[in-house]
């Protein structure tokens, strides 16, 4: 085994979250004053560990892939492995350039022109003068904004933006490229043109790709090899398929167990409470659905008071908490007061595209236009995730979170295409 | 390969303790980008204004007719019979460059949070292009001081003001200033990183300051027993040189000279090492 390109040795983060942000100097002045008198001040301030005792190595030529959760420590890691910001303890070694593409387009600076624009990008990721002229047309080939190189950025539309970055940094030839989301942005075929770029880099040239995705496909594309972080800690190090299996489970667990029973939690205003939601929840233990499968929900309630044609709804959130659609129950029930009733109902064909998401849940009588009221409004609740589905179904199993949240039906051919008008 | 790093390069990171020297080879290393950042101040400051780098010139000009006519004719300070206009000018053309850079120092972390969340650069570069980009205004206001010092030769009171052999000087006086204003700038942005009430000092601190230097008045005005006093402004002595090497007409001399140099020496490398201490885990605390 030759030298690892990069190691990480027991890298620790502590964040103490009482003093981030607004730190006045007030707070600053009474700190040092109690100092002063002898008194220790009292640490009120919790202590936050993004990272505990991280380790791996990485050698030439190795693509791997940082997995986990939101929370996880995967940005933390990234950001000191690009040197933004310091560990509290341990050390990391990189034999060689590092390039992060954090985020691409930073410090491109709206009023100058393309080239311009290269040039100050490049050399802010460390490229000197004459390494952005020898590399100048391949990188405005690959952006393929030949035509507008000379019109300032701000008027380029925001692909030909993120294509002229990602280009600039990708063609920055670093020994280790550390890849964050980036890739979400950019049309499909400008995603492919990077993914096949990253591979490039690392198989020609013997250089190493960090690559952090919450794209399972596209990590177990370009991956071999994972480290899975999990509430700062490294999990698991190893083979991408077991690794990226222990992450759907992580992912069951958090599911699992945040609580079901909602008759404390916080409520939308509005509802006039003449029935309240005691419990809400799936049919089944853990809310990890497969493609296409019926959602079934569990919904405890009490009525306050005598109410008459009760309906149950959800709307759906994705997890970006833009909503995704609403569905109501078909038929209504009357409830007595003070009596307590459990219900499941059952979606089908939802449609949803594989992804995590959370519901607002909510009971009222909503016949008619005029007669629309709500009983209780719960937000935040039935949080669920769709798996992505099997390898062999390649049209669902690679999902791109910029097609939507839906996955439409699949389309039939019409029969009755007029043959001559086909063949034009 | 094209890569300019040696293949033993190797690059730890881990956390800094106590202070770190001036990582100039680091520096050096980025030194494309200090052009590249210079020339960007210079070419985006005025993109879409009408009269461009002609700012450079109006902002001066109007600030010393409001001097000539505010200080000059109504207040009568005197100007060591120096045309109050030249007078005012060459001490805002002093002035003007501390300030401005002093002002865009200051502001850079908190400017670029976003660029330094992002991507790892010494963060001195910033700073320095500041400095080096307001040279380029500086050198414009100095030509334009030059076409006035003509007008004025050619007038009445041609006597009474020439520069000699020691604007050979001028370099260095403007040395001086760029290092204090840079020390100054550098104190104040690491300040504001952690304490945002040094943002509302920073452009107070500046107005005050330019009463305490003699921009609107001679050095000889201020009384003898205060005089001591009023040069312990590090910045009282280079606005005098300035006098001195483009007027004839300043009040300099060595003793105060060395130890306003000795004060710029102490702010600017307390202020470098002030600011590479906070920009370590600014990320953290913006």
């Amino acid at each position: 085994m030759s030298r690892p390109i990069l190691e990480v040795e027991n890298v620790s983060k502590c964040y103490r979250l009482g003093t981030i942000g607004a730190t006045s100097f007030r707070e600053t002045f009474i700190q040092w004053t109690e100092r002063l008198r002898g008194n220790t001040p009292p640490r009120d301030e919790k202590e936050f560990w993004a990272l505990r005792d991280v380790s791996f190595s990485v050698q030439p030529g190795e693509v791997v892939g940082i997995i986990g959760r939101n929370g996880a420590g995967k940005s933390t890691l990234l950001k000191i492995l690009s040197r933004i910001t310091e560990p509290t303890s341990g050390r990391a070694r990189m034999r060689g350039r590092v390039a992060s593409l954090l985020e691409v387009g930073t410090g491109f600076h709206p009023d100058l022109t393309g080239r311009e624009n290269i040039f100050l990008n490049g050399a802010i990721l460390g490229m000197t003068r004459a390494e952005v002229r020898q590399k100048f047309d391949e990188i405005v080939a690959f952006a393929e904004v030949d035509k507008f190189i000379d019109t300032p950025v701000k008027r380029y539309s925001s692909g030909m933006y993120v294509r002229l970055a990602f280009a600039v940094a990708a063609h920055l030839e670093p020994e280790i490229l550390i890849v964050d989301e980036v890739l979400a942005v950019g049309d499909a075929q400008f995603q492919k043109k990077c993914l096949g770029k990253m591979q490039d880099v690392s198989a020609r040239d013997g250089r190493a790709v960090l690559f952090v995705s919450h794209s399972m496909p596209a990590v177990s594309r370009l991956t071999h090899r994972c480290v899975l972080l999990n509430s700062g800690s490294v999990e698991l190090d190893g083979p991408t398929q077991p690794a990226l299996a222990r992450y759907l489970e992580l992912g069951q667990e958090s599911l699992v167990s945040r609580a079901s029973d909602v008759e404390h939690a916080p409520r939308i205003p509005g509802g006039n409470q003449a029935a309240t939601f005691l419990r809400i929840g799936f049919a089944k233990p853990n809310p990890i659905f497969e493609f296409g499968e019926s959602l079934i929900f569990a919904v405890t309630l009490r009525a306050n008071r005598d109410v008459t044609d009760l309906r149950f709804s959800i709307t759906i959130f994705g997890a970006d908490s833009s909503p995704v659609g609403r569905s109501c129950t078909r038929a209504a029930f009357d409830v007595a007061a003070g009596e307590i009733r459990e219900f499941q109902f059952r979606l089908n064909k939802a449609g949803l595209a594989p992804g995590r998401y959370s519901c607002v849940a909510a009971l009222g009588s909503f016949y008619g236009l005029e007669h629309v009221v709500d009983f209780d409004i719960v937000p935040d609740v039935l949080h669920f995730e769709i798996s992505p589905i099997a390898a062999e179904a390649e049209g669902i199993c690679y999902w791109n979170e910029a097609w939507g949240r839906v996955s439409l039906p699949e389309m039939d051919q019409q029969a009755d295409v007029d043959p001559v008008s086909q063949r034009r | 390969m094209t890569n300019s790093a040696p293949p033993d390069y190797e690059i730890v990171i881990e956390r800094t303790r106590g202070l770190r020297v001036f990582a100039w080879r680091e520096i050096w290393a980025y030194r494309d980008l200090l052009w590249l950042l210079v020339w960007r101040d210079f070419v985006t400051r005025y993109k879409q204004t009408v009269l461009g780098p002609l700012w450079f010139i109006v902002q001066p000009i109007l600030t010393t007719i409001i001097f000539t006519v505010v200080f000059g004719k109504f207040a009568q300070i005197p100007t060591n019979d120096v045309p109050p206009v030249l007078f005012y000018l060459c001490g805002l053309l002093a002035w003007g460059y501390f300030a401005q850079t002093f002002q865009s120092t200051s502001a850079t972390l908190a400017n670029n949070a976003g660029l330094f969340g992002k991507v790892y650069f010494p963060r001195l570069i910033v700073p320095l292009s500041a400095m080096i980009s307001n040279l380029l205004s500086f050198v414009i206001q100095l030509a334009s001081f030059a076409v006035f010092y003509i007008c004025f030769k050619l007038g009445p009171s041609a006597s009474t003001f020439g520069v000699g052999l020691d604007a050979l000087l001028l370099p260095f006086a403007l040395l001086h200033v760029a290092a204090l204003s840079l020390g100054v700038g550098l104190w104040l942005a690491a300040l504001t990183a952690k304490f945002r009430d040094f943002t509302v000092l920073a452009g107070f601190l500046i107005q005050l300051w330019m009463y305490a230097t003699p921009v609107i008045y001679p050095l000889t005005q201020v009384p003898e027993r205060w005089r001591l006093l009023v040069s312990l402004n590090p910045m009282t002595m280079p606005v005098e040189c300035f006098r001195h090497a483009l007027l004839g007409a300043g009040t300099t001399s060595v003793p105060l000279l060395a130890l306003s140099l000795t004060l710029t020496a102490l702010v600017l490398a307390s202020g470098v090492l002030v600011f590479q201490k906070v920009e370590r885990n600014f990320v953290d605390v913006i």
